[in-house]
Order: C-alpha cells, then structure tokens, then sequence
C-alpha cells in the first residue's frame, strides 16, 4: 500500500462496485483545534467528503463526521437531499474511514461545528449533483437546458411535462464536468423543503434495539481484551511489577508493559492484561502487583493547588482586555464589590467508557475507534507502531458519547501499543474508575472580581482576574498564548462597562487538562453571569432589566483572544434574554417556594439565554423544577435535534453544578464511579423548554452553547430564593444554611 | 469448568464459563451479544439491565452462576422485530442521543411496565433513578413511557412470559 492521489475515477472503484454513479468530491473545512494540531503532511487528494447517486437514484453522503449523540447522520444529509433535491428517503449516509482515499487532516467533529462548517459545502455539492443531471436529461432530450428543473428525484422537461428520473441519468451526468462548486447556483432558501423540518434522526432505531454498533461493540475474528494498569498518579509509571498471580488468572494470556507517549496523545501508559475476554483482563488486573514511581506531581492536591491559584490571583496577571481605567473607576465608585469564584476540576464522563481495538500487523493497521478525530487518531497510531500514517486505517463507530473526551487519541495509542506487543486484535476497554483517574480534565479555577457602580445604578467599572490550569500551556506551550482556551466568555464580555479589564494567569499543575463540552464558557459564564447578577443586586435592580440596560446599544463584540473570530450581537443577545424572560413569565410572580434565575451567553457563535426555576429547602437542598431556554443559532436545519441538543447541554451543565467535582489527593483522582462522580438522575430532571429564535443567518453551534448557562442560572434563582451567593461549585448544601 | 444452562431470549443456552463471570461480560465477550452495555461494572448506572424472570437485573454485578435455570431477556430479545411498545414509543419521542444507556433504559422500563401498566411520574423516577444518561434524555424517556403505557394492550407483549422473541 502506498500513498495515492485519488482520482473520481478511483474513488468510484472503491465505492460503486462497477455500477455507474455519479460522485462528487468535496471538502469540509475544519476551523477548530487548528492551532493544538501538529503539522499535518500534504493532503494525497483534495476531497474529504463525497456524494454519490447511484442508478437507483439513491444518494449517499459519505463523509467523517463523527456521530456521537448530536445527530449529524440526520442533520449533515439532509442539508445536501434538500439541495441534490430528492426525496428524504432516497438518503443516506456512511461513515468514511480514514484511508488514503481521504484527505488528512479534515476528519474531525468538535466545537459545535459541523452544521455550520458543513452547511455551504454540502449545498454546494448537491446543487453540482443536481445541475448535472438536469444538463444530463436536456441532452438526452435535446431541448434548451433552462427549460428543464429538478423536482423530488426527477429532472422535468416544463414544456412537454416528460420526466426521468435521476438514476436514469447518473450514467450520462458522470461522464459531464463537474461545475465548480464555489459559483454552483444554490436554491433560494425559501424553496428549502427538507432543511426546517423536524425529521426523525436515521439512527435511533438501532438505538433502541441493540444493533448499534459502538466501539465496545466491535468484534474481530481472533481479537482478545485488555485493561491497563496505569500509575494512579499523573507522569507516573512502573518501577517494576510481577504479573505470576495475574498470568496464573484464567483466561489471561499476555502481561505486557507499554510506555507514556507525550505530547501529542499525552497517554499515560501502563501494565496491560490481555485476556479472553474482559472479565478476565480486569480479574488479571486486580491481581498484579506494581511498584510504582510516582512521578513529579505526586504531591499534588486540590488544596494546595487552590491555594496555588488564589496566591496567583493575589496579584496582577497577563492583560487580555483593557478598556477604559478600572482601577482608577473602582478607587472613586460610589459602591463598590469584590468577589472570588473557584470551579473544579470535571470530567467528562460519557456512558461508554473510553476503548478501542486495533489489529496491528507487519504493513499496516486497523483501527476502529468511537472517536471524534480520526485522523488524529491515525497519526498517534502510525507515531507509536512506526507505520506510515496511509497504512493506518481508522473505522470511526458510533459513540456512546464525547463531549471532548474522544477529541483525544490515548485510547488509539494504548490498543495499537498492545496489539502490536501481542501480534494480534486487542479490544482495550476502560473501565469507570479508569474514565474517571485518566481523563483530560475541565480546567480548575480560581476568579477574583471587582465591580462598581455608578450612582445611577449601572456598571462603571468591571475587572476579572482568572488563573486556572489552563489547556492551551499543556497542548501548546510554544505558542506563549495560555489564556487560548481559557478566557473567552470573560474577554468578550458583551456587556457596555466603560472601564472593563480582564487578566489573566496559568496555575501549574501535573493534571491532564483539554476540552469539555463548551471549554471555557461553563467556568466563564458562570463566574461573570453570577457576578453581574450581584451587581444587579447591589444596585437593587432587576437582574434582567439590569443586563438590558447594558445592552441597549447595539453593538459587536470582538475577542480579543480571538481577534479574527466572529464578533457577538448584543442585539441577538438580548433577543434571547428577552424570549427565554418572557416564555418564563419573568417578571410574574413564579409558583409558591420557587425563585427565577436568569443568565445568557454567546459561545460557538451561537446564543442562549436559561431561566431556571429552583427551590432550596432547610437543609439546604437545591430542587431545580424547570428551565426555560431560548437558541439563536441562526438558521435551524432540525429544530427537534436542535431541542434535543439545548437539553442535552442543560442537563450536562446541571450535573456538573449540583453535583461535579474531581478533586486530587496525593498526586492521583479520588473519584472512582458514579458513587462519588455523580450525575443528573431521573427524580432530579427539571421540565425543560426550548424555544428557537426563527433566524435567516447562518447557522451556528448547538451541541455546547445549551450548557454555560445554566450554572449561573440556577445560582442567581437561588440567590433570589435564599439571598444567598454561591461563589464556588458545585453547589454545596453547607453553603445554603 | 461446569456447565451453567438458562434460557436467553427464549432459547435454551449453554455457557461454559467461570460461575462467577458476570452475565454482562457472558452476554457480550463470550456470546457476543452487545446490545447489553457496560457503563460502570457496580450497578450505578444501569446500562448493563437485563430482565431475569422478568425482573430488571444490573448484569455487570451477576454473577452467571446466579442464572442457571433462568430466563434472560435482553434488548436483542425484547421483541423480534423492534416492535415492543417501549420500543416504538422511543422511536415516536426520539429519545436516543448517543444512545448508549438506552438498551438498559427501555429493559427497566419493561419490567415497570409490566408491574405498574399506567406509571406516574413517581413510579417513573424511583424505577429509572438508578440509570445514568449523559446526553440527558430524561424528559423524553419520561414521555415514551407514558406513550407506551397509553398503546393498546395487546400490541404489547410480555416480555415476563414469553422472553420476547428471536
């Protein structure tokens, strides 16, 4: 196998089997993580997505985005039937694997992106499909090409009414040039017939019959299972270890020791127990003995770093936004306020827990991995077993979950690391307390505010000084920028504060930190919508009223963390501050024993506002009884999977503020399962509501904006029900007696 | 190794296998039987729930030993064709997202079902608070249980009896 530039002739080889088809390459631009990822090698072709219509005048989308919950398999192909113009049930989509037929990078599905980047391309292609065939059938027809259009799986001859349909014409279309995708006339919006519509998603029946096939779920003739051992503490690693008692387990086969890969895959290597099946891997496990060395941050406690970082925030950090003077306003303020935030550490514990199985061999390997960046993925791999990265295949699977943990590529390394070791298939499965002790963790925190108000009541000065353990100093340490993925929400404070400054400081640590759902909006959003809200109570203000009143100015608001990224609308961020108020009967009296909390963001250029309806009993217990969400992320593709997603990412942000914390004692996690990492259950759902602002923009993100939120949300509902401020999460009942 | 025999999905299997393996990891490495899931291997988080002679039964804490001479009905095996009531109403709700605690999901569900044929909400909370959903589907499993409830009667079988089919 070597590397080949893949022609449409070739890609059709591979894909149609000898039957004609029309197929067209094309590209899905990646915009995200660009400046983690190594340098990638030159593209072998330049398409990383394609349609193909076959004679049947079925139309397939193949393509890499990763389906982990957030409905791309539904979402992605239905933005391309609209435009192909074809009927829902002609359609369907395969997952791509990596391979050389593919171009590396551009396989990759995080950051809220995948409608917004896919959507004009996927338009694009299916217009070309489309006007092919209608050149197709005018030729066959010998009339004038305008004289003809394309209506649901057929192309139309107006005058005289004759018709063919599509798969009649592929065979006559592939053989026409393909017209340029960037000047492809594209349907108007308002003839859209499938982009809008709430169709049900193409994967749940599998979802609810057990056929869906996710990573745990791959099987491969010969394969074995293993678990690894890993040092409980972080860039720890065996001094030495006896596997007697664990070779003597039955059904164990193998005990190999597989070393840490640094930067890159940062996985934490180990003692693998390969087995005949799981069971057997893990009772192999529990019987190992390990001496470990424990490594540089074995010392390492929630404690100390707490204290680390509130030493940090004691004095001036790098500054990152700097409108008007703050000090000067905050020395003449006619009131004034101070507080300090802290957030843990969180991780991301999706239901299905980390693994992979790969078969490594003499020339190449597979992979089939339920991951969000294949190609990441393929690299790592192709590092550790000094294969060329072509001879790496990696088949993506379902997910049970991803959140940003499978943005990662330590579960790939560790299967390709023990499947070569034992020259055969290796399923190696996480178990809980390994997801758990090895994840990439959400940054912890430590936040110092300081506000004052004018004698009018609004803001006159505002200063935020951040420290946190930030991803950007691990993943990135040679760009010198560790306020990268750390900041924003707090640097493009959308509110009109003339003097506005915000400061930043990394705190070191030997915790593993990358992206969890929504990054650094969850800890942002909610340090500055809790803190406006005491403002607003400072000023004894309406904490809605009070923000309006901040936003009355249209204007755009500009990171400066990310000076080309697309600036927010205050305009559009009011608008859902007011229909998430007025769906929530804001300003009416809620029902007996019940409080409002109000709070809103814009993060992957999307906008959401949350009101959370809560109550807090003697005890301090926080029951949180509804939510009430309102979503502009502009142009709606399905607006149940948009409702679906905002939910999602509610519950996801509830969890962690009810009940999330990772906490670090001598060097290594405490948390173990759900016993003491506990989420969100049943008894406990609120009665979520989400309403969608009907918008002709482009659309944006939906898969993370739903949870920033709704932490502050449900703090300043209970400040109004307690009068009391939560300025550290999770919410403790000791904070509310 | 002694022979444990139980009746799977309606037909009679024999496993040799440790008595003490867990029935999860019989099901899914030595079966390969994987629409049963692991999510924590303590019975914290449900994904993993089978009926035992009907009953919901956290597998990755039971041991196969404990099985031999019962029935097990596992999604694969709660209807044959994905028809079960639960199954439809889940489709009709478009509860799944990733989909993966939802086998353990609709199998405790089934056993509610069958004990309490109209459940409330509190009867849904104390049967399901024992099951995690990372993508937070909670509300709409709520609503596909009342819409299974609510279907005619005799479109929905019994898994408590029969095993379901295939």
């Amino acid at each position: 196998m070597k590397t080949t530039t893949l022609t449409r002739r070739d890609f059709l080889k591979h894909t149609s089997a000898g039957g004609a088809a029309l197929v067209i390459g094309f590209t899905l631009p990646l915009e995200l993580f660009g400046q983690q990822a190594q340098q990638p090698p030159p593209p072998p072709n330049p398409f990383e997505a394609w349609v193909k219509i076959d004679t049947e005048g079925n139309v397939t989308l193949i393509c890499a985005k990763s389906e982990m919950g957030q409905g791309v398999r539904t979402s992605l192909p239905m933005i391309l039937a609209d435009e192909v113009e074809v009927d829902w049930s002609k359609v369907k989509v395969e997952q791509a694997a990596t391979s050389p037929m593919y171009r590396v990078p551009g396989l990759g599905t995080g950051g809220s992106s995948s409608v917004r980047t896919s959507f004009t391309p996927l338009r694009q292609a299916g217009a070309a499909a489309r006007e092919m065939l209608i050149t197709a059938a005018a030729a066959r027809w010998t009339v004038e090409r305008d004289t003809c259009y394309a209506e649901r799986g057929e192309v139309v001859h107006r005058p005289s009414g004759r018709r063919l349909a599509y798969g009649a014409l592929v065979a006559d279309a592939s053989k026409l040039p393909i017209p340029d995708l960037a000047t492809v006339p594209l349907k108007d919006p308002k003839d859209f017939k499938i982009i809008g519509q709430s169709l049900p998603r193409t994967d749940i029946p599998s979802k609810t019959n057990g056929r869906a096939g996710f990573g745990l779920d791959v099987r491969v003739p010969g394969m074995l299972f293993a678990v690894i051992a890993r040092c409980p503490t972080f860039g720890g690693k065996p001094k030495s270890f006896s596997a007697d008692k664990a070779k003597a387990v039955p059904g164990v086969r193998h005990i190999v020791e597989i070393p840490a890969v640094g930067p890159g895959a940062f996985s934490a290597g180990g003692v693998a127990v390969v087995a005949d099946n799981t069971w057997s891997a893990t009772e192999g496990r529990d019987a190992l003995e390990i001496e470990w060395d424990r490594g540089a941050h074995a010392s390492e406690s929630s404690a100390s770093l707490s204290e680390k970082m509130r030493e940090l925030a004691a004095q001036p950090g790098k500054v990152i936004r700097n409108d008007g003077d703050a000090d000067a306003s905050l020395e003449t303020a006619a009131k004034r306020l101070e507080a300090e935030y802290e957030l843990p550490f969180l991780a991301h514990a999706p239901m299905e827990p980390m693994n992979c199985t790969a078969h490594v061999h003499a020339d190449g390997a597979e992979v089939w991995a339920p991951t969000q960046f294949p190609d990441w993925n393929q690299r790592s791999v192709a590092q550790v077993t000094g294969l060329e990265p072509q001879n790496v295949v990696v088949h993506t699977t379902l997910m049970g979950g991803g959140f940003g943990r499978r943005a990662q590529a330590d579960f790939a390394v560790e299967a390709a690391q023990v499947s070569k070791a034992v020259g055969a298939p290796v399923q190696v499965v996480w178990t809980r307390d390994d997801d758990l002790q090895h994840c990439f963790y959400r940054p912890a925190s430590h936040h110092r505010l300081w506000g004052a108000l004018t004698e009018d009541g609004r803001v006159a000065a505002w200063k935020h000084r951040m420290v946190s353990t930030s991803i950007s100093a691990m993943w990135s340490p040679q760009q010198n920028k560790p306020e990268g993925s750390e900041i924003g929400g707090a640097s493009d404070l959308a509110y009109a504060i003339p003097a506005l400054r915000v400061e930043y400081a990394p705190a070191p640590s030997g915790v593993p930190v990358a992206w969890w759902r929504s990054v650094e909006y969850s800890i942002t959003c909610f340090v500055c919508e809790s803190f406006m809200d005491e403002l607003a109570a400072l000023a004894k203000v309406d904490p809605l009223e009070f923000r309006l009143k901040l936003l009355a100015e249209p204007r755009q608001v500009t990171d400066p963390v990310d000076p080309e990224g697309t600036p927010l609308s205050t305009e559009r961020l009011k608008g859902v501050f007011q229909l998430a108020a007025e769906k929530a009967g804001w300003g009416g009296k809620p029902p007996a024993g019940r409080a409002r909390g109000i709070a809103a963001q814009y993060s992957f250029r999307s906008y959401v506002a949350e009101v959370a309806e809560v109550s807090v009993n003697g005890k301090g217990e926080v029951r949180v009884h509804r939510v009430v969400a309102a979503v502009d992320c502009g142009r709606v593709v399905n607006p149940d999977i948009v409702r679906a997603q905002i939910e999602s990412g509610i519950v996801y942000g509830l969890s962690a503020a009810l009940k999330g914390a990772i906490t670090i004692r001598d060097g290594a996690v405490e948390q173990t399962n759900f016993n003491d990492y506990d989420v969100l259950r049943m008894g406990e759902m609120p009665e979520v509501e989400v309403h969608i602002v009907q918008s002709t923009e482009v659309p944006t993100g939906v898969g993370e904006p739903g949870t920033p939120p709704i932490a502050p949300a449900v703090c300043n509902a209970i400040f109004a029900a307690t009068g009391k401020r939560i300025r550290r999460l999770p919410i403790r009942a000791a904070d509310l007696v | 190794m002694p022979s444990i025999t139980f009746t799977l999905n309606g037909k009679k299997t024999t496993i040799d296998a440790s008595p003490e393996m867990p029935l999860l990891w019989v099901l899914r490495d030595v079966l390969n039987l994987t629409g049963t899931k692991f999510g924590c291997g303590a019975a914290l988080c449900g994904a993993c729930t089978v009926l035992v002679d009907g009953e919901a039964t956290r597998s990755c804490v039971t041991p196969l030993s404990l099985v031999a001479g019962k029935r097990v009905t596992t999604i694969e095996g709660l209807s044959a064709d994905g028809s079960h009531p639960l199954q439809a109403a889940w489709i009709a709700e478009q509860v799944p997202q990733c989909g993966y605690c939802q086998s353990g999901m609709i199998m405790t569900a089934a056993d509610l079902l069958a004990r309490k044929p109209r459940p409330t909400n509190s009867d849904i909370d104390a049967a399901l608070s024992g099951h995690v959903c990372r993508c937070g589907t909670y509300q709409r499993i709520r609503k596909a249980i009342h819409r299974a409830a609510s279907a005619p009667k005799r479109a929905r079988p019994a898994p408590t009896t029969s095993g379901g089919g295939a």
